[in-house]
């Protein structure tokens, strides 16, 4: 059984057709590219996953259960995480109370054991302090964890974004772009990274990307959507000599 | 971590002390008495509207509505109660009227609080200034049990400094705690980021409507010690002006700041009488030190900082490991 599964999903905004006909299907740890032009409706796809929006028709199935229209907290509660396309850090925090918040859903403590600090408030709050630095040194950022989220370089800000996603303990992570903004190296590390994610915490990871060479050398699959609707799916080589991906990007 | 809890403590109960002893030494007076009641009624105001507009970064327009659902509801209960044969009295019965007050406020936080909070948006501001104005005259529409614009007098006066300092430590400390739990960085994160916090698991609108009712319930304790204080209530005096004049504090002391809260609401509440000697140019001192903050210290006078004893000893050590270092070079 596939991980996410979505059958013919669409969505209308008003007369305006943003996506139809959405079919995808993730398998336990892979790494699936979501690529397209401008406006195809990537993002769209991504929040119709994530619950930001319902989508008008079609399911969206996480381990064979209907998610279609769930609200984003549940959904990411059971089990998908995603990052944005411009960095929505909570900036005004410290880059470790930024992944602590994200660690929110799993702890169990209830408001009274909060304000009492009873024995099970101390005991969460340290198991969550000792995960939050261990997830921010698999991004050699745990030096960094009283600095500012806001005062960090761009390239760091975007991996806080994604330390804060996989703080959720995600089993599909949705990267929207995460490369947007980066220069060539900074670029080629990042990917480093989303490979070494995928690896080490054995997620599946789902990608956004614009920049098809930089996708095709990392992904095991990739789906092309072009005006809302899928051209064309399948391995890298077969997308790069598909004439209808040719024709979306690079114009008859 | 238990060293700082005692070294609060003592400072708290200090600060008690030394007030305790002025007041035998007859250093403060009666007058100066009825000042720091208010003092103590404006900080648990203004730490509360903190929690709603500070940290949860809803814009509230009617702190005062709550006030007053809180000063009303407490008030009616000990007037009956002092009225009939239940022998409960002095500070027992105080504290059952706060909290059956501080209840009441918190139902009407729900009650206006589920419609708008439900929406992103800044609904909160225009309902909770409809709340105010609606509050006022269904005061002085009930007239049988509020005393309508006569006002509700023969309130039993109860409030006294000791009980109040101490209700306002507990405020302070279940707010600060609240904060620092699993649910105030929920909290927090939704000023911060309200799409992100909702992405990162977060039931957003719970958390506001959280929030937004325990704000409410702090409201209606400071209204039900205000109205033990004053033994009687005029709905004049919860007006769209005072929820406006605990915003100044709040914006004033720094929004997300409880340690910025209470300085402000000392300091404002004591201005206006320290300036009294200015006569009719008070008003005008007052709003000149208002704009001159605002233009020198936008984010207000704390910021985000919070007065912790650890953090300036750790300051202290900072600078002096920074001293050494010189020395040895």
């Amino acid at each position: 059984m596939p991980l996410l599964e979505a059958k013919g999903m669409g969505v209308d905004f008003g007369g305006l057709r943003a996506l139809s006909d959405f079919e995808i299907a993730i398998e336990p740890n892979e790494l699936v590219g979501l690529i397209g032009p401008n406006g195809a409706g990537k993002t769209t796809a991504f929040n119709l996953l994530t619950g930001v929006y319902a989508p008008t028709e079609g399911v969206i199935l996480l381990e064979g259960k209907n998610i279609a229209g769930k609200k984003p907290y549940r959904i990411n509660n059971m089990g998908i995480a995603r990052t944005f396309q411009n960095i929505r850090l909570f900036k005004g925090l410290s880059v470790i109370e930024n992944v602590k918040t994200a660690c929110h859903a799993h702890m169990s403590y209830g408001i009274l054991s909060g304000i009492m600090r009873l024995p099970k408030y101390w005991r969460e709050e340290a198991a969550i302090h000792k995960e939050a630095l261990e997830l921010l040194s698999v991004f050699d950022m745990a030096d960094l964890a009283d600095v500012n989220a806001g005062n960090l370089p761009y390239g760091k800000q975007r991996q806080l974004e994604i330390a804060r996603a996989l703080a959720t303990r995600p089993k599909l992570l949705l990267l929207d772009e995460p490369a947007a903004g980066m220069n060539p190296s900074e670029t080629q590390l990042l990917m480093d990274t989303i490979q070494l994610i995928r690896e080490r915490f054995g997620i599946a990871i789902l990608l956004i990307e614009h920049d098809m060479k930089l996708v095709m050398g990392i992904c095991q699959r990739m789906v092309v959507l072009d005006y809302g609707m899928i051209i064309a799916s399948g391995k890298p080589e077969e997308i790069k000599n598909n004439p209808r991906v040719i024709e979306a990007y690079l114009g008859e | 971590m238990k060293k700082a809890y005692a070294i609060n403590a003592g400072l708290v109960l200090t600060l008690f002390a030394v007030i305790t002893l002025l007041f035998h030494l007859g250093i403060l007076n009666r007058f100066h008495n009825g000042l720091i009641l208010l003092v103590c009624i404006n900080i648990i105001l203004a730490v509360s509207l903190n929690l709603s507009a500070g940290f949860l970064g809803q814009l509230v327009l009617g702190h005062a509505a709550f006030m007053a659902v809180g000063a009303y509801a407490a008030a009616i209960f000990s007037k009956y109660i002092t009225g009939s044969e239940i022998g409960l009295s002095g500070t027992p019965l105080l504290i059952v009227a706060l909290i059956l007050g501080g209840l009441a406020a918190a139902v009407a936080g729900i009650i206006i609080g589920v419609p708008a909070l439900r929406l992103r948006g800044d609904y909160i501001a225009i309902i909770t200034l409809g709340f105010g104005l609606i509050v006022q005259s269904l005061i002085n529409y009930f007239r049988t049990y509020t005393g309508g614009a006569q006002g509700l007098l023969g309130i039993p006066r109860l409030t006294n400094f000791n009980n109040a300092y101490f209700i306002v430590v507990i405020t302070v400390l279940v707010l600060v705690c609240l904060i620092r739990s699993r649910h105030g960085r929920a909290m927090i994160a939704i000023r911060e980021d309200e799409i992100a916090a909702e992405a990162s698991g977060i039931s957003t609108v719970y958390y506001k409507i959280l929030g937004f009712t325990v704000s409410a319930f702090f409201a209606g304790v400071a209204g039900g010690l205000y109205a033990h204080y004053l033994a009687m209530l005029d709905s004049r005096a919860f007006g769209f002006s005072y929820s406006i004049e605990l915003l100044v504090i709040v914006v004033l002391g720094g929004l997300g700041s409880f340690t910025g809260a209470i300085v402000a609401a000392v300091v404002l509440t004591l201005l206006p009488e320290i300036l009294r000697e200015f006569q009719q140019y008070r008003m005008l001192v007052y709003a000149i030190m208002l704009i001159a903050m605002m233009i020198f210290r936008p984010k207000g006078l704390m910021g985000t900082y919070e007065f912790s004893v650890f953090g300036i000893f750790d300051k202290c050590k900072k600078v002096f490991v920074k001293f050494k270092r010189k020395g040895a070079q």
